[in-house]
């Protein structure tokens, strides 16, 4: 298991409080696993992404730990944590497109951003080359300015800079929202190449498309307000969803084939808890169909089948 | 209804303007009456630009866009006005479409003074109530609020609830579900299919193809400012003709079955734009 998260709680401090936007969340992730981690908008994916490598200035850790190879990352200090970024765990932003200093020249800032760690470029300059050939860039790119790329380029860039020290955990947060529907499957792929070069150990991939998931991720989390709800092999998922959250969200989404005059889809009612103050129990209570008494007592998370955890009374 | 003639729009660029850049050639097409008509392309495409022309955003460059038959071109005035009575547009980003200093339903008030100046406040409200319920929002959750209230389903269904108040035609939606939780965008295209129903008709504008096919009657796909492919929706998709639809299709996630690996194939994208 190179990677093992244990109740993992980070909140961030604000004026009106804590909100708890990670919320005792634990899972692990097998080498060469890639997982999907998937969630509506304030689910905290995003926030668990950050906090395996980086917690800003408003966020807290609360509880829990996380070890990665069998090391204990540091990941409320902020210092310490330094040893292990970028070498251990990297992370492709977000905003991966705009990740880049737009006064360097690309082949100047891959050489700063080496030296920072500690690692001569001239040694990695040739694994640099052939891993730009791999992603379709000319070596020529490291004299241009990141302005001069398209964003599909810099977005490329950004994944072979992230992966450069073949970190053992890399963290793809939302890389593919931004992008056309070709783009996005080229960018999904490489992902998968990444980790079948042993480029990277293992992948966890944040993004809200369930069907992107579905096409390269082993495995898939589904958090939902700060807590995981089910954690499965992709394809039992998809096929045999047991949390009604990931029932009800699989039902939501308009395929290719789904007309609206044969057949009407329905969204899930209601809206997510606040974080601020979150309500005793299982957090989809409210929205859920099944909901009973027994639900104010949060459900614990259960294995009903061969890797196949879920956290609901009903399911187990 | 609405119809599209050869419609171009090109723009200048370049440092004095010497260069011109096509984003939109040719393009002709027609919504009727109870239609959705879906405009289906990547970035760049010109679908928005469409939308703008439509909306009288942006100037039409060549070609003409007529409503009812009338080229939209010279309305000035009390025929703007009695235009966007019958044309209105909603657009991706709800947090966007309002100001957060005022509560949202400013953006309703704001429709009564410029189109109902003379209307009774009893008689308001019922029409307020009307649209918002035809929307389904209850009154009471929304009215009153600031934005940051309200979650982005509610802020879109209030837009398109402020479009209904004028007894629209026609509705441009331009990306209106892309923000949208997976949870919450099927209600917002549900709504889009009740008011189709009542005989509204609709130009979906959408890079999403799974969401283009849900709702739609008329499909048309966009390829940098040209309509490469056009049909009944069912067919478009069933049995695209143009290599680059069935690209499009082969590239979509979908839960039913999984991509195609084909070797390296971040190199077929090495040279798209920006």
């Amino acid at each position: 298991m190179s990677l093992k998260v244990d109740n993992l709680k980070v909140w961030y401090r604000t004026l009106r409080g804590d909100v708890r936007a990670l919320d005792g969340v634990t899972f692990g992730v097998a080498d060469g696993e890639l997982v999907g981690l998937v969630g509506e908008s304030g689910c905290g994916k995003s926030t668990l992404g950050k906090s395996l490598i980086r917690l800003d200035g408003r966020m807290r850790h609360v509880d829990g730990t996380v070890e990665l190879d069998g090391k204990e990352l540091p990941i409320g200090d902020d210092a310490a944590m330094n040893r292990f970024r970028f070498k251990e765990v990297s992370i492709i932003p977000q905003y991966a497109m705009s990740a880049m200093n737009p006064t360097r020249r690309i082949g100047k800032l891959a050489a700063e951003l080496l030296e920072s760690r500690g690692v001569r470029p001239a040694g990695v300059r040739e694994e640099l080359l052939r891993r730009l050939e791999l992603v379709g860039l000319a070596p020529e790119v490291l004299d241009r300015y990141p302005i001069e790329l398209s964003g599909g380029m810099r977005q490329r860039m950004v994944m072979v800079l992230s992966t450069l020290l073949n970190p053992s955990l890399l963290i793809a947060d939302e890389v593919t929202s931004a992008l056309d529907v070709s783009t996005q499957k080229a960018v999904a792929e490489t992902l998968v190449d990444f980790r079948d070069r042993d480029y990277v150990k293992s992948t966890i991939f944040i993004t809200h498309d369930l069907s992107l998931v579905y096409q390269i991720a082993d495995s898939v989390v589904v958090m939902y307000a700060g807590r995981l709800a089910e954690k499965a092999p992709t394809d039992a998922l998809v096929a045999s969803p047991r949390h009604p959250y990931t029932r009800m969200l699989l039902a939501a989404l308009p395929e290719v084939g789904v007309r609206y005059g044969a057949r009407r889809l329905a969204g899930i009612p209601g809206s997510p808890p606040s974080l601020l103050d979150p309500p005793k129990g299982c957090r989809f209570r409210d929205r859920c169909p099944l909901a009973f008494d027994r639900c104010a007592t949060q459900p614990p998370l259960t294995e009903v089948a061969p890797d196949h955890h879920v956290a609901c009374w009903k399911a187990s | 209804m609405l119809r599209l003639e050869a419609v171009s729009k090109t723009y200048r660029v370049g440092t004095f303007g010497g260069r011109e850049l096509v984003a939109v050639k040719e393009v002709s097409l027609e919504v009727r009456p109870g239609q959705v008509l879906s405009l289906i392309g990547e970035s760049g495409s010109g679908k928005s630009t469409i939308g703008r022309m439509i909306l009288r955003l942006t100037r039409v460059s060549g070609g003409r866009i007529t409503f009812d038959g009338v080229d939209i071109a010279g309305f000035k005035g009390k025929q703007l006005r009695a235009y966007y009575r019958g044309v209105q547009g909603v657009f991706q980003d709800p947090f966007s479409s309002y100001n957060p200093i005022f509560k949202a339903d400013r953006a309703l008030e704001l429709v009564r003074e410029t189109y109902f100046p003379r209307l009774g406040g009893s008689r308001w409200r019922d029409k307020v109530e009307a649209s918002l319920a035809a929307v389904r929002l209850d009154p009471g959750q929304v009215l009153g609020r600031y934005p940051h209230q309200l979650s982005g389903g509610q802020l879109q269904r209030l837009l398109v609830a402020r479009a209904l108040l004028l007894d629209i035609r026609l509705l441009v939606a331009d990306e209106i579900i892309s923000m949208l939780d997976a949870s919450t965008r099927i209600d917002v295209l549900n709504l889009l299919g009740d008011l189709k129903a009542r005989g509204l008709g609709i130009l979906f504008i959408t890079h999403d193809l799974s969401l283009g096919n849900y709702l739609s009657d008329q499909a048309v796909i966009l390829r940098q400012g040209v309509v490469v492919e056009e049909g009944p929706t069912e067919r478009v998709f069933g049995q695209p003709r143009h290599p680059y639809t069935r690209t499009l299709l082969a590239s979509v996630p979908r839960l039913d079955r999984k991509w195609q690996r084909n070797g390296h194939p971040v190199r077929e994208s090495a040279g798209e734009g920006g």
